[in-house]
């Protein structure tokens, strides 16, 4: 059943819609940006610990920056994990918008 | 073997055979064989994610690497737990858009060729028997240990479960298998690194000051450089850790588990709040480890390391302790290679079988058979191959499957959701590619050959230093799906718009019951 109604989806009408090229470029740029931010700061770290000894250094009592940096990235992988949430739920509102808009369209 | 560990098996049997006994009444179709009928919740689906991933090498492996090595152990903490940002981000929603039950699927869904489908499918089967072989190397060995029975009875034992789990509870049972044993292991690890903190005053700072004098290398146990003296080295691995993840396909085929994106997304955030936590107790385990057990006895016991959380928990809460986290340990076995005989058995008989050989023209009924009978075949040749594999190192086993799976699968991926341009050929050359790269590259690695004999499989000098070559085998597999685009001129935009469209919004998958 659901085979047949993928039929009935005009992909190509809503891929060339100005809503859905703006909702995908926005979406990817946003996507990306951040995949850029994370990964780079995360292979920093065997860069930051093989080739220099700055991490190495004491931070608070016996405990070097290694370990807060360490601490840092799974911080981070927790706020990017819901930061991404909430976006993600605005892409959804806005797909949504997209798929109505094509509706309307298609019905008439 | 004290009575208490027996009985803490056999309830651990008892309640996972009753699980697969009450999936079994729910599994007719090959959707609830494969993907539970994709019905299940985003916690389920989150607990079951994790379940999946702590496996015997993050469990057992990882706690008995910090113990051994202090900080360099981390990294694999670190490396596995950024992977799920990659995951989330790039690949998880795309990824329940366009599939069905396999990752194949979802490639085909763009590509629909044989010869893409049986390339994806081949890669599938290649990580998931070095995977489960690792899995069952390692189990056989635990149980060997913990219960004095030989390898080979262990690995039979472990097998038999394995597939009465899969073949008769399908992905239904396996899930909840998972998510038992996510609860369980977390409990386990829980108790340990309080009874850890407990000695230290629970104070961290009290940790890291005696964790200086605990150990033989004092101050060089809290820095980095015990295991990885080779700074590439170290780039390398740490590069298949965050990318292998999103390319090993018994973690993907879990999103195809759930109903659409959004519970995708959430069962990301549960996983990643779950395996995170772990993680940071793995210094616990590690450090407790190495202060209260010593590294001479941990590695008398096993010289990898992989009996230091066990141990561990002999020393602070006696046989009682050691009973449960040596059972957790078997249910984090058994759950492991159920889920990856269920992930075999779908690229065997859905792809290769379904798709491949019957075109598709094939009946509900007989797809549930089919994919029974692959997962016995996937069972009995795993079994056979890892009895044959006592000797290799385990953790070669799952390095080389991570860097199959960035190699071959994540560059394939990416390219079918984010490139237009992609094309079929490109698809073969990238999971081919990426595929012969990383096993030949490993092949001549020194994880392989080692100038003294019986360090490594064979006596010789490696061809490559790197005892991990994603930092090669990654950028050759991107490389050879952008030269296989180009080679054709094969270019199908209509079929990329659709592609982007049910990506992005999951219209099909969403909205197809409505009109």
């Amino acid at each position: 059943m659901a085979r047949d109604n993928q039929k009935q989806i005009d992909y190509e009408k809503i891929a060339k819609m100005d809503s859905f090229r703006r909702l995908s470029k926005k979406k990817n740029r946003f996507l990306w940006t951040m995949a850029v931010i994370f990964f780079t700061i995360y292979m920093a770290l065997p860069f930051l610990t093989s080739y220099t000894t700055i991490l190495h250094q004491k931070a608070f009592g016996e405990i070097t920056w290694v370990w807060i940096y360490s601490m840092g990235i799974f911080i981070m992988v927790w706020g990017l994990a819901h930061f991404y949430v909430g976006r993600a739920n605005k892409f959804d509102k806005e797909a949504q918008d997209i798929i109505d808009e094509y509706e309307r369209g298609a019905g008439q | 073997m004290s009575l208490t560990s027996i009985i803490m098996f056999l309830v651990i049997v008892g309640i996972t055979l009753y699980i697969t006994y009450w999936a079994s009444k729910r599994t007719s179709t090959a959707s609830d064989f494969y993907t539970a009928g994709g019905g299940l919740k985003g916690w389920q689906n989150g607990l079951a994610i994790a379940g999946d991933y702590l496996s015997a090498a993050s469990f057992l492996g990882i706690a008995g690497a910090v113990a051994l090595y202090g900080y360099d152990g981390f990294y694999f903490s670190i490396g596995y737990l950024t992977a799920y940002l990659i995951v989330l981000y790039i690949v998880a929603e795309p990824l329940r858009n366009l599939g069905k039950f396999t990752l194949a699927d979802m490639i085909t869904a763009r590509f629909d060729k044989a010869k893409v489908r049986g390339a994806a499918a081949l890669s599938t089967i290649v990580i998931v028997l070095f995977y489960m072989i690792a899995q069952l190397v390692g189990a056989g060995a635990l149980i060997q240990l913990l219960f004095g029975i030989p390898y080979w009875v262990a690995v039979l034992i472990v097998g038999t479960m394995m597939t009465i789990y899969v073949l008769f509870g399908g992905m239904t049972a396996t899930s909840w298998v998972q998510i038992i044993k996510a609860v369980l292991l977390m409990f386990g690890t829980a108790i340990i690194s309080i009874l850890v903190l407990w000695k230290f005053d629970f104070s961290i700072m009290k940790m890291f000051s005696e964790m200086t004098t605990a150990t033989e290398d004092g101050q060089a146990y809290l820095n980095p450089g015990m295991l990885y003296k080779s700074g590439i080295n170290t780039v390398s691995t740490l590069l298949a850790l965050v990318l292998g993840t999103a390319g090993l396909p018994h973690i993907l085929m879990r999103f195809f588990t759930v109903k659409d994106a959004q519970t995708a997304r959430s069962s990301v955030i549960w996983a990643t709040w779950i395996v995170g936590l772990f993680y940071v107790l793995t210094i616990f385990l590690g450090f407790g480890a190495a202060a209260f057990v010593g590294k001479e006895t941990i590695i008398a016991a096993n010289p990898a390391g992989n009996m230091a959380a066990p141990l561990l928990a002999d020393a602070l809460g006696g046989d009682l302790l050691f009973s449960f986290v040596s059972a957790v340990a078997f249910a984090t076995i058994l759950a492991v290679v159920a889920g990856l005989v269920l992930t075999g058995a779908s690229a065997l008989s859905h792809d290769i079988y379904g798709q491949i050989f019957k075109k598709g023209k094939i009946t509900e009924k007989e797809q549930v058979v089919a994919a029974r009978i692959g997962a016995l075949v996937i069972s009995i040749t795993s079994l056979l191959l890892a009895l044959g594999a006592q000797t290799l190192n385990v953790a070669f086993l799952v390095s080389l499957a991570f860097c199959i799976a960035a190699s071959a699968n994540l560059p394939v991926i990416i390219y079918t959701i984010y490139w237009k341009r992609f094309n079929t050929s490109g698809a073969v050359w990238a999971l081919l590619g990426g595929l012969i790269t990383a096993l030949v590259l490993v092949a001549v690695s020194p994880n392989v050959w080692n100038p003294e004999p019986g360090k490594a499989i064979f006596t010789g000098t490696p061809l490559i230093s790197l005892t991990n070559p994603a930092i090669i085998s990654v950028p050759v597999g991107f490389i050879c799906g952008w030269i296989g685009t180009y080679f054709s001129k094969e270019a199908d935009y209509a079929k990329y718009s659709e592609v982007e469209v049910r990506a992005q919004t999951g219209i099909s998958v969403n909205k197809a019951s409505n009109h």
